[in-house]
């Protein structure tokens, strides 16, 4: 039977993975699959929660409809964000991070 | 409650106020209202003179621990002065409608006129000093309105201001001067003040300083030393206001108002001393200055400045009533001598350098007589008027302060000396310009009023007239020797100024220093020069230093100096950012987590 530890554990790999694909990925496309990665590690720690935080023997169900927000809100941030990168490639022909610099002083 | 005072007091107003809003475009009606007012506080002044005393008051303002009232205070010494100011008033007025013929301006003229009589009536009504000070302001504005009558000439324009700020400077000290008074009696009244003061039991530097205070509003005023630069200005004005005001009444003020409260002083021999010999000191000075001018004018007003200074001296003598005396005299032969100057002037076509007159005893016979009544007058000649009220100060003098009697007795010889040498200047001999070779006698309405204002000069000393005017005065006899002294010194100044200026076409004496007034008018020039310059180099050094530096471009440069450190940190690198923020939540949860 798996613990909370266990789904807490798979939730921080999972963040990691994604922070580390931001810290090091180049590419922003990817870099922004990395940010949702960090999303859905974020949600699944809420599942885990969830599921161990019973309340007269049923889960709770506050952290499930938090998830559901959050799923719907990053959709959302998703099409504005593609969008905002499809304009900085338009603009800049490039999606690459090194490029995108130009607010340095 | 005797409404005659209220009367007085508001005449002239009500027609300064007429003229302003009402006839103004019509100038000889303005000049009638005015007179006819002056006229009705005359009739009114004369039925008072002979009603008994009275102290009358109402609340104005009511502050609890504070009133200020309005009220009149009939005596001895407010009837007499009723009389001279609007008995000298009403024939200045009167000569005024000859002598302002032509001046576009008249209305203007009348209305202030009208003021000025509004407001020295006040003063001379007051029976507070709250009162009193709200005149005494009221007189230097409508002083300052009349000198600056001929304003499209920079230098009158010049001459209100210098004597509207200098006696800013006296008035200062007044109020200062008043407010200690109330703050030790709480009350401004004068006739509670004459009976409380000397028994409040005060500290005598508190009293003196109280006393001086006030003697400075009279300093300003009456323009004694070292507040005396802009009573020579002021003749910038039409010269019956120079008569009016700055000869027999305004000026005279501060010497009412020092007799008036006499009894701040009474107790005090270090403010009498100082009263006496800034009073003497004035009037040597002024005396000397005179000696050298060549505006027929200003040797009147250097007279004037000199005659004021023997009256404060009278004073700080203790002897007030001969002060009020030389004053009540003073004010018929000054105004009459001005008048006369005035005569002259109007007749010469705006001539006032005694050195271009000349010849004018066939020409204009009236004003010749008069002026030679005035100038006798003024130089002490027995039986008129100067003589008998200048007597009583020597007299005093010799009495109370051996010092202070040998100095006024120079002083009396120069008054001669100078006088009679304006007269042989400016009206015998011959005609030393084109324009005195013309001059013909002014028309009645000028001549009348020299003609009734000789009269006084002639008779107004005699004792007999003097107990009319002056019940008060303590019957101390003819003092022979100080009279024997005043002939013999009357008699060598009238002399030596004959001599010395007849048949002379120009000054055979010349003392720079004298001519040029002692330097003190350029003294303060220099004065009020570095005053102002180390003012404003002080407040250029906090402005630049201080403010600008200091405050707005330390502020701003501060500011300045943070962004441009911390856009540095902008390195540019997006992924920089988010590993510096990750590493700053790690740092937090760490801190909150485990350090606590």
């Amino acid at each position: 039977m798996a613990t909370l530890n266990d789904y807490l554990l798979a939730s921080g790999l999972l963040f990691t993975v994604g922070f580390a694909g931001v810290l090091l990925r180049r590419n922003i496309i990817i870099i922004f699959m990395a940010l949702e990665l960090m999303l859905n590690a974020a949600n699944l720690s809420l599942v885990g929660f969830s599921r161990f935080h019973t309340q007269a023997g049923l889960p709770d169900y506050n952290a499930q409809v938090l998830v559901f927000f959050i799923i719907t809100v990053a959709a959302a941030e998703v099409a504005v964000g593609l969008a905002v990168i499809v304009a900085l490639f338009r603009a800049k022909q490039t999606t690459h991070i090194e490029n995108l610099n130009s607010l340095k002083f | 409650m005797n409404s005659a005072p209220w009367i007085i007091l508001f005449s002239p107003l009500l027609a300064a106020a007429v003229i302003v809003i009402a006839t103004q475009p019509f100038k000889k009606l303005s000049s009638y209202v005015s007179v006819a007012a002056v006229a009705v506080s005359l009739l009114f002044a004369l039925t008072v003179f002979g009603s008994p005393d009275q102290d009358v008051s109402f609340n104005w303002i009511d502050l609890g621990v504070f009133q200020v009232r309005i009220g009149y205070l009939i005596d001895g010494f407010s009837k007499m002065m009723l009389l001279v100011v609007t008995g000298v008033g009403f024939l200045i007025h009167v000569y005024s409608i000859g002598y302002m013929h032509d001046d576009r301006g008249r209305s203007r003229y009348f209305a202030g006129l009208s003021l000025f009589m509004f407001s020295m009536l006040g003063i001379v009504l007051a029976n507070n000093f709250i009162m009193m000070f709200i005149f005494w302001e009221l007189v230097g504005v409508s002083s300052y309105i009349l000198i600056g009558h001929w304003f499209e000439r920079s230098s009158a324009a010049d001459a209100a201001n210098k004597a509207l700020i200098v006696n800013r400077i006296g008035d200062f000290g007044f109020m200062l001067g008043i407010l200690m008074v109330w703050s030790a009696s709480g009350t401004v009244m004068f006739g509670e003040l004459t009976s409380k003061w000397s028994t409040l039991g005060l500290g005598a530097g508190y009293a003196t300083i109280a006393a001086l205070m006030i003697f400075c509003g009279a300093v300003g005023k009456s323009a004694q030393f070292p507040l005396h630069v802009w009573l020579p200005d002021a003749m910038e004005g039409p010269t019956p206001v120079s008569a009016l005001i700055h000869a027999a009444t305004m000026v005279a003020a501060g010497v009412y108002m020092l007799a008036r409260v006499y009894f701040l002083f009474a107790g005090s021999a270090a403010a009498l001393a100082v009263v006496l010999w800034i009073g003497v000191f004035t009037s040597l000075l002024a005396a000397l200055m005179a000696t050298q001018q060549s505006d027929i004018k200003r040797v009147l007003a250097y007279s004037t400045l000199s005659q004021l200074g023997l009256m404060v001296s009278a004073v700080g003598l203790g002897v007030p009533v001969s002060a009020l005396f030389h004053l009540f005299t003073h004010a018929f032969f000054k105004a009459l001598l001005f008048l006369g100057a005035g005569s002259v002037i109007h007749s010469l076509h705006n001539e006032q350098n005694m050195w271009q007159m000349g010849g004018l005893q066939k020409k204009m016979p009236l004003t010749f007589w008069t002026f030679l009544i005035a100038t006798l007058a003024l130089s002490g000649c027995p039986p008129l008027a100067g003589f008998w009220s200048k007597d009583g100060i020597v007299a005093a003098a010799f009495e109370h302060n051996a010092a202070a009697g040998l100095v006024i007795t120079v002083i009396n010889f120069f008054t001669a000396f100078y006088m009679m040498r304006l007269f042989v200047v400016a009206f015998l001999g011959s005609a030393r310009s084109e324009a005195a070779e013309h001059a013909h006698e002014s028309p009645p309405v000028m001549a009348v009023p020299l003609v009734l204002l000789a009269i006084p000069s002639l008779i107004a000393g005699f004792p007999p007239v003097e107990h009319i005017f002056f019940p008060m005065a303590e019957e101390a006899g003819p003092s022979i020797p100080a009279m024997l002294v005043s002939v013999a010194v009357f008699i060598a100044g009238i002399g030596a100024g004959f001599v010395l200026y007849r048949g002379k076409n120009s000054d055979p004496v010349s003392i720079p220093l004298f001519a040029n007034r002692f330097y003190i008018d350029q003294f303060y020039s220099v004065l009020v020069k570095w005053t102002q310059d180390a003012l404003a180099g002080v407040a250029a050094f906090v402005d630049r230093w201080i403010i600008d530096g200091g405050l707005v471009r330390g502020l701003g440069g501060t500011t300045w100096g943070f962004g441009f450190a911390l856009r540095f940190l902008q390195i540019g690198n997006l992924q920089a950012y988010a590993f510096l923020f990750g590493f700053g939540v790690v740092l937090l949860l760490y801190l909150i987590l485990f350090a606590a």
